[in-house]
């Protein structure tokens, strides 16, 4: 049997690597893949844990952390389109519209 | 689930997750990704949780990344260049700032009350269809109804931002064909 700390540290891990790919990365694209990364060690975590509690609870809530998954990138894909559309790039260095 | 089964998926996920941050083209981030999330399925498989691994793979290394797919080739991303100006420190910072995030989370979970100690065997049924949707359809009601509403709103919010105005086609075309003759022109100069 697997430790249930083992899960919990490779949950620790990924996450840390998604947050990496967030502060490091210019392409929105690749940053949007990173909070994927971040949101799945989360999901890692409720899973591992509810296993340990026997609780469905914790499936559940991943459950929805996947809608939310899927309305975030649908509407953060269109944003990223759409930025595209009037500046021709989605480097996040030269995006500066919201700087006064 | 064996602790070798569990040190090769492991192994697996932080090596296609690194990939994921670390490639420079986007398409290879893209299946670094598709990689991480189908190997965290066959982890939550290994979690007894079934039904949340099948939907794993499917809801998400299936729709979402074809989305990211689509968008990629959209916009015909091209690799960055390898000779990116400048930010030396800022990239310094945060990689500490990384590590440290990492240092701190694995003690703070390593003493969460629930992290350590053995695991009891899984109630019979754990992790079926029948219990998930018993679970969520008695106790998260509201949850998953406010959920729905959510969803509406970002198909309406996704199509309202993506669709190009009609009033404005023109000028937007216009105003990319001169983008695009003054970037030319700045490349052959």
């Amino acid at each position: 049997m697997v430790p249930m700390s083992y899960f919990v540290g490779l949950s620790a891990l990924l996450f840390a690597i998604g947050a990496a790919g967030v502060l490091l990365r210019r392409n929105v694209i690749v940053i949007f893949m990173s909070i994927e990364v971040m949101l799945n060690a989360v999901n890692l975590a409720f899973v591992a844990l509810g296993r340990r509690l026997g609780s469905m609870d914790g499936q559940v809530i991943v459950f929805f952390v996947m809608t939310v998954a899927a309305a975030e990138a649908a509407v953060g894909l269109a944003i990223i389109i759409s930025i595209f559309r009037n500046r021709e790039t989605i480097n996040a260095d030269e995006l500066n519209l919201m700087r006064w | 689930m064996t602790p070798g089964v569990f040190m090769f998926l492991a192994a697996l996920a932080v090596i296609s997750a690194l990939g994921t941050v670390a490639q420079r083209n986007p398409v290879h981030c893209l299946l670094a990704l598709v990689a991480t999330l189908l190997t965290l399925a066959v982890i939550f498989i290994g979690l007894d949780a079934v039904t949340v691994g099948f939907l794993q793979a499917i809801v998400y290394a299936g729709a979402i990344m074809v989305l990211f797919l689509f968008v990629i080739w959209l916009l015909n991303l091209q690799a960055e260049l390898r000779s990116a100006p400048g930010y030396l420190a800022l990239k310094a910072i945060s990689a500490v700032l990384c590590a440290a995030l990492a240092a701190e989370l694995f003690l703070l979970l390593r003493h969460a009350p629930t992290a350590g100690g053995a695991q009891a065997a899984a109630p019979p049924g754990y992790g079926s269809l029948d219990l998930l949707a018993t679970t969520l359809f008695a106790d998260y009601l509201v949850a998953f109804e406010i959920t729905s509403v959510l969803l509406l709103a970002a198909i309406v919010g996704a199509v309202a931002l993506a669709r190009r105005e009609p009033s404005r086609r023109d000028v937007t075309a216009q105003a990319m064909a001169a983008g695009a003759t003054t970037a030319s022109s700045e490349r052959g100069a």
